[in-house]
């Protein structure tokens, strides 16, 4: 069929700039309504505060009767950053992911979100935004707890900002990335899978030298670990935050900050390349197959 | 003004895999068979089919949510696989009989969150809102949570979702399931009203309510099994009967005869029976008038009184036993068994 002149196509900026934008604000703005939605602030508290302290505080244990009692060796303050930081990984991942099931599932209005002009990737990351907030509380709340009670070794007049929020900022982009790719397989997978994103953070735990150097993992496995960009992520935060202790670990020890920035760098480009396909991928086959706004009973 | 159909459909063919047990091989459910339509602006434009029929599919097919299996499918001159950027930017869509929304948000800020995702400034979003709430009747639930509205309330407030940004075509998938009478009323004259205010603006709704598609609509489709069977106006779909002859006959309950006499007898295009307490009624489509001696014979041979007979005017009810040989309540029926 011939169109004529008198339909006229969205503009370029509408459809790459403005879009894009206002897609990831309200979503951001819905994630953090629904977020902060906190009709029980006992369970608020629970969830961000509590759970987090209590996950360090088994570490600690552990950490405390492996070592016989050695808090004050650098390589505590890097186990204890490492897996502070790791409450991003679930969290983020989980906020971007968890908005397909609870948009078809629960309000069951993805189809509706689904035909308007909105930009999927950039909603869904959106919707991710909230959950990045509380795991920021998370992750303050255990820091601030080891430096109170277990004299958590952190000076933060020698913390490196500017590096330590770039590399924040590149975890975080990181993050959202992978957690596309999951927000791409949920949105294939006709029954709900709620914890997808924290199931694949659990995964993941052990391969990205979070609370163990990855020598400790036997030989095939380690370039599991060298290949997950969440090694280089957490090694440049703690490197920030503690400095030259960071050669407690010996995994990338020979590396330098700026080297690590750029595999940093160069793998979440590649994990952004990867999300954005595999997310267009899946969503296509959604389409085909009629998932978009499939409901399971539950 | 542009000749660009609204809507157009070229032999669109939905079919559905069905993944069973493990080992078989899916089954194939054809939705929909060479859909061929063309609906132009600012029609009002009708599906009418039993539920199962593929209206549904349709709609979902339009609005870029399914892609088609086969065939072609176009919207605002936009094709449905390529370009569903593009359609999506000028359509919207209402279902009926679900209650959607985020309740933990207010009416207000339900709405005005799908107006930003299509990019109308937020003080044009809520003076729309406010206006469409007053015309359905929900201006003082305007702060009210969704979750603490009735059914029938968000699927008023879920219709003003659709309108309130002014698409060009508007999709509305049986807005009227589950409203009671008034409401439904109220939604129908709304529909009317907002396709009389402009020329610009197209809609496609489906309904298996026959008045809704006769009061409302300009030209209908009466789909049955992925098949569009006829599509017209309906006065001209009625037309097509003007030869048979439909009876209602009211009488004292059947003695000594099944029902099925009836339907046996030559002529008789199509029957339905029912029985309440005391009496019963027939329904006869006739081939011609008259057969109905006959019919009214066998009544007199069984010594069956006729309490009250009328010759009704051909109802799109009936245009749609002429070509499907059964009610819709019929196929619906079929379809459960
Ligand atoms: N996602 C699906 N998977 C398999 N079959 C489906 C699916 N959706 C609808 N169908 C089937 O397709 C046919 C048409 O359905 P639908 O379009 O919903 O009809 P209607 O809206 O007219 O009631 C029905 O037989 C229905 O069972
Ligand atoms: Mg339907």
């Amino acid at each position: 069929m011939s169109r004529t002149a008198t339909v006229s196509r969205l503009s370029k900026r509408e459809r790459n700039v403005r879009e894009p934008l206002r897609s990831f604000f309200t979503a951001a703005w819905l994630g953090w309504q629904i977020e902060s939605n906190w009709t029980d602030p006992f369970l608020f508290a629970v969830y961000s505060i509590i759970k987090p302290i209590a996950g360090a505080a088994i570490l600690v244990v552990m950490y405390g009767i492996i070592t016989r009692g050695a808090f004050e060796s650098p390589l505590f303050v890097y186990i204890y950053l490492g897996n502070a930081f790791y409450i991003y990984v679930g969290s983020v991942m989980n906020g971007v992911s968890w908005a397909v099931i609870d948009d078809r599932e629960h309000y069951k209005t993805l189809k509706y979100i689904y035909i308007a002009p909105i930009h999927a990737p950039f909603y869904l990351v959106g919707r991710g935004v909230a959950r990045f907030l509380t795991a920021t509380i998370s992750v303050l709340v255990t820091i601030t707890a080891g430096m109170l009670f277990l004299n958590l070794q952190l000076d933060l007049g020698t913390v490196n900002w500017p590096m330590f929020l770039a590399a924040l900022a590149l975890g975080v982009i990181l993050l959202a990335n992978m957690g596309l790719m999951l927000a791409g397989v949920t949105l294939m997978i006709a029954h709900h899978v709620w914890f997808i994103g924290d199931a694949v953070a659990g995964a993941l735990y052990l391969f990205s030298g979070a609370i163990f150097p990855l020598e400790v993992l036997p030989n095939w496995l380690r370039p599991v670990g060298f290949a997950m960009p969440l090694t280089y992520w957490l090694e440049l935060l703690r490197r920030a935050l503690v400095g030259q202790v960071a050669e407690s670990f010996p995994t990338l020890s020979h590396v330098s900050n700026g080297q690590l920035f750029g595999i940093l760098l160069g793998l979440t480009a590649i994990f952004g390349i990867m999300g954005i396909i595999m997310f267009r991928w899946c969503e296509h086959q959604a389409r085909e197959r009629g998932l978009i706004d499939r409901v399971t009973n539950y | 003004m542009s000749k660009i159909p609204a809507i157009q459909t070229d032999t669109l063919t939905r079919i559905y895999k069905i993944r069973g047990g493990k080992k078989s091989d899916p089954k194939e459910l054809v939705a929909l068979k060479d859909v061929t339509i063309e609906v132009p602006r600012s029609e009002l434009f009708g599906l009418l089919g039993p539920n199962g029929a593929g209206k549904t599919t349709l709609i979902k097919v339009l609005t870029t949510l399914l892609a088609p299996t086969l065939g072609r499918a176009f919207v605002a001159g936009y094709d449905v696989t390529k370009e569903p950027h593009e359609i999506r930017a000028r359509i919207n869509m209402v279902s009926g009989g679900e209650s959607s929304g985020y309740g933990l948000l207010t009416v207000r800020e339900n709405l005005w969150m799908f107006s930003q995702f299509y990019g109308i400034p937020s003080r044009e979003a809520n003076r729309r809102i406010k206006e469409l709430l007053e015309v359905v009747g929900l201006g003082d639930r305007i702060n009210t949570k969704s979750s603490d509205l009735s059914s029938g309330l968000r699927q008023k407030m879920n219709i003003v979702r659709g309108f309130m940004t002014d698409p060009e075509v508007l999709f509305l998938d049986e807005p009227t399931l589950g409203l009671d009478v008034g409401a439904a009323r109220d939604v129908r004259r709304f529909i009317r009203d907002w396709m009389d205010e402009s020329k610009d603006r197209t809609i496609l709704l489906t309904t298996h309510h026959m008045v809704e598609a006769e009061q409302l609509c300009d030209r209908v489709a009466i789909i049955n099994e992925g098949r569009v069977l006829a599509c017209d106006k309906p006065t001209a779909l009625k037309q097509q009967l003007q030869q048979a002859a439909i009876y209602h006959l009211q009488i004292s309950p059947l003695d000594g005869i099944t029902p099925e006499t009836f339907e046996r007898i030559r002529g008789v295009h199509h029957f339905t029976y029912r029985s309440q307490d005391g009496s019963a009624t027939l329904e006869f489509i006739l081939e011609e008038d008259d057969v109905l001696a006959t019919v009214l014979n066998q009544l007199t041979a069984h010594d069956i009184h006729l309490l009250n007979l009328e010759k009704r005017e051909p109802s799109l009810e009936d245009v749609f036993i002429h070509l499907v040989g059964m009610s819709m309540e019929e196929v619906e029926r079929g379809e459960v068994d």
